[in-house]
């Protein structure tokens, strides 16, 4: 699940193998030809993995059906509290139940099949016309989805952001070092530990919970800032940080070990390359090697997953963000799915999908420039 | 075949793995022992079951060995019945007015540093129609005789001594598992000592009929039970420990095999046939990688089904598109061209046979480690599921217990060992199938053999 954990993105396969046909066509064309069947292939993923989602979200109008109980409760609860509903007659009553109940419906989209609805979604949502939530609100009161997704990125960017800008370099310079020392302690140790990586973050999270928050009491069980709040704007961002220790640090350990064994295991094949041997003998420095000969030509698999990990900035962590109260967009997923908001949860897919389908496509013309062994559109 | 097996024979090479096939070897055996010795049924019955079923062990109690590591010890539980019990004495005596006294003395030791959790006598009874009384005293070891409470009792009846507001009263408003234990002569009495030694406790039943008996338990809920302690419900965690190595191997291993040996199929049929049916297998895998994985399994779980086989189905078809059949393609793009392939289609080899004889053996050495490697994300999938609430609503498993110790705050509270317990478990499982296959790894791709 976790994209860091599998460095080896295999490059060569990943590539679209577009058929040219006519060996003589210029640069320019089969560039301008592979970039119109990419994104149209792109394209269609997106929308065929959203409009999934969607069918997914609703299954199959079941969640209609629910939503449909919930009115009817709802309005129920509603008359029978007012005293002013009290007076009228029961048929009458009914009467005007059924009215509201059909108002509510129509105001929810329900009055609508919910194929007709589905592609309604499907089509808005690709427009990234995210429309407004069903039950969830922004903490400033607004139900649009926009407003609400732009309100709980920031602590998700903060939180992700740290631990896996952390994490990446962390992993990738402490691989380096590593790969020098291949068969030290430390090569030793890390290849001990990097079994740990099996168990995932909020798992971690829980013992630095217990360690730190319940038997120490150093830091917070959880949250984003104390309450009440600092009211200077220092105060404000020391309370963030130490709230923010317990869930990246989670994040890193769960992660760190694997990903150096990984990085360090990728560079060491590198290193057994002739031409490195070549360059040794010729006696460059350790650092020049590394620079001309390791990171050179390891660079498509770093940018893969720089950018890989940039989209999982995006998507949170359901369930670390869900341990440690972290107002963010993982957890706030998990509220819509809880609430059957079908607009927030497909307003957060079709993000996701884009940022992905966005850097896959990117990436290919990432590949052509840094690698001159890589063309656009070759089959 | 051969080379399979030289393979595995290298396993003990590495001490890593060796530990690994230990730890799964341990878990393999607990998970039979406990399947054998307490039937799906009964585990079931006990897991679900309320009040009715764990009516005798304290509520949030810490395992037993908690003792060993402090100066305080906490006391045990003490259960005492009055039938067949040697430290119970029960003597019938008729009262000159022709009813029958039954008198139940409880004898037992006191030896803990610290009060109990709570005390309680279960009475059942045999009557027609007047409801048969019971008196109840207590003796202290200093020799103070205490009168705890009179009742009348029905067929089933439960006296809380704890809950008894007169008994409280009587005892200068101290909570009756604190007063009936403490020491008179405590320096402070604010902070009472226990005084500790053989208590007694006189249970006298009259009958006000010619026929009919009666008996009663005496529950002392200590601060401690058993070798796992208990949980909010009064239920013993040894049982969701024990039953949760089962599920979870079962949870991870079927899912891991299964997605494993499908991916595999699928992507050698997609190899093998190349054209159109590679391009629709192709074209799902990346659909597939748009999806949100996780997400998707948190609304199945929500809006349809909980049940653990929903959930590893839903797993299962999520999986087998995955990034690894890209990794697969290619290495069986590159067997097909090779010689032997070539051979058996000259001698008329249909295409099943080629896939099945020819393309997927020479993947199993790829897919041995993967397949071990995949275990531990499973067993915890089901876990961090289970931790968000959407755990299976019937079995007992390690997710479910740290499920159940979240939502009561149990870090909060101080109840270590309710999470740490189930953690430690699963830390083990996933600790022991990472060990073995990251061995496996390095010894099945011969390009990390030697880093």
């Amino acid at each position: 699940m976790s994209v860091e954990a599998r460095p080896f993105q295999p490059q060569a396969e990943d590539q679209e193998q577009v058929e040219t046909k006519r060996g003589s066509t210029s640069t320019f064309s089969r560039v301008a030809k592979y970039t119109l069947v990419r994104v149209i292939m792109l394209f269609f993923t997106v929308a065929t993995g959203v409009f999934l989602t969607i069918m997914i979200a609703n299954m199959g109008g079941y969640v209609d059906n629910i939503m449909r109980g919930n009115i009817r409760e709802g309005l129920a609860m509603q008359m029978q509290q007012d005293p002013a509903y009290k007076e009228m007659q029961p048929d009458e009553r009914q009467q005007y139940m059924a009215s509201l109940i059909e108002l509510e419906e129509k105001r929810l989209g329900l009055d609508k099949p919910f194929v007709t609805r589905a592609f309604r979604y499907l089509t808005n949502a690709l427009v990234l016309d995210l429309g407004r939530a069903v039950q969830m609100t922004s903490d400033t009161g607004s139900k649009e989805v926009r407003l609400i997704i732009l309100e709980r990125l920031p602590p998700t960017l903060l939180l992700m952001g740290t631990s896996n800008l952390v994490l990446f370099f962390g992993s990738l310079f402490a691989a380096l070092a590593l790969s020098r020392q291949y068969g030290s302690i430390w090569d030793k140790a890390i290849i001990a530990l990097s079994p740990t990586s099996s168990a995932p973050s909020w798992f971690y999270g829980l013992f630095l919970i217990l360690i730190f928050a319940a038997v120490l009491r150093v830091l917070p069980f959880g949250g984003m800032v104390g309450s009440p709040p600092a009211s200077t704007r220092w105060g404000y961002f020391l309370d963030v940080g130490k709230h923010l220790i317990l869930p990246a640090s989670g994040l890193i350990i769960s992660s760190l070990f694997l990903s150096i064994y990984n990085w360090r295991t990728f560079f060491l094949i590198y290193s057994t390359e002739d031409y490195v041997e070549m360059a040794k003998a010729k006696g460059l420095t350790d650092r020049e090697i590394e620079r001309r000969y390791i990171l050179r030509p390891t660079l498509p698999n770093i940018i893969t997953n720089f950018s890989l990990l940039i989209i999982t900035l995006w998507t949170g962590a359901i369930i670390t963000e869900t341990v440690f109260q972290w107002p963010g967009l993982g957890r706030t997923y998990f509220t819509a799915i809880g609430l059957y908001d079908t607009p927030v949860i497909v307003g957060n897919t079709i993000i996701y999908a884009y940022l992905l389908a966005m850097t896959v496509f990117l990436l290919d013309f990432i590949y052509a420039l840094v690698d001159p062994r890589v063309k656009i559109g070759d089959s | 075949m051969e080379a399979l097996k030289r393979s595995f024979g290298e396993i003990r090479k590495y001490p890593s793995a060796v530990i690994g096939v230990i730890m799964i070897l341990v878990l393999i055996g607990l998970a039979i022992y406990t399947v054998a010795t307490i039937p799906y049924s009964e585990a079931i019955r006990l897991w679900r079951g309320g009040e009715d079923i764990w009516y005798s062990t304290p509520r949030n109690a810490f395992p037993v060995w908690t003792n060993w590591f402090t100066d305080v010890k906490q006391p045990e539980t003490i259960v005492m019945f009055s039938e067949d019990n040697p430290d119970v004495t029960k003597e019938y005596t008729t009262t000159s007015s022709g009813k029958t006294d039954i008198k139940m003395s409880y004898t037992f030791d006191y030896t803990a540093d610290d009060f109990p959790q709570e005390l309680s006598l279960f009475f059942k009874t045999e009557y027609v129609a007047k409801e048969p009384f019971a008196s109840i005293t207590w003796e202290t070891p200093d020799g103070r005789t205490i009168r705890v409470g009179d009742l009348a009792v029905s067929r089933k009846q439960t006296y809380r001594i704890s809950q008894d507001e007169a008994l409280v009263r009587r005892l200068g408003g101290e909570k009756p598992e604190v007063g009936l234990f403490a020491d008179p002569e405590s320096p402070d009495p604010e902070n009472p000592q226990v005084l500790k030694g053989t208590y007694k406790i006189n249970v006298s039943v009259l009958l006000f009929e010619d026929t009919g008996d009666a008996s009663a338990e005496y529950v002392v809920f200590g601060e401690v039970f058993g070798w796992a302690g208990t949980d909010h419900r009064r239920r013993d965690l040894m049982l969701p420990l024990m039953w949760g190595a089962p599920i979870a191997l079962l949870f991870g291993l079927l899912a891991s095999a299964g997605i494993s040996v499908l991916t595999m199929i699928i992507s050698a049929i997609g190899g093998w046939y190349g054209g159109v049916v590679d391009g629709i297998i192709q074209r799902i895998t990346e659909v597939n990688l748009t999806l949100p994985f996780l997400s998707i399994l948190i609304m199945i779980g929500t809006f349809y089904s909980r049940s653990i086989w929903t959930i590893l189905g839903a797993t299962i078809v999520l999986s087998i598109f995955g990034a690894a059949i890209k990794t697969y393609r290619a290495i069986f793009l590159q067997i097909r061209e090779s010689t032997y392939i070539e051979a058996a289609r000259a001698y008329g080899a249909s295409d099943m046979r080629i896939i099945f004889r020819y393309l997927i053996p020479r993947i199993i050495p790829l897919l041995i480690p993967g397949l071990v490697l995949g275990v531990p994300a499973f067993v915890f999938l089901e876990a961090s599921l289970a931790v968000l609430g959407l755990g299976d609503p019937v079995l007992p498993t390690w997710g479910k217990i740290i499920n159940d110790a979240w939502v009561n705050a149990a870090l909060y509270n101080g109840y270590y060992y309710w999470i740490l317990e189930p953690a430690v478990l699963l830390m083990i499982t996933g600790l022991a199938f990472a060990m073995l296959g990251y061995s496996l790894d390095r010894i099945f791709n011969p390009r990390l053999r030697g880093l």
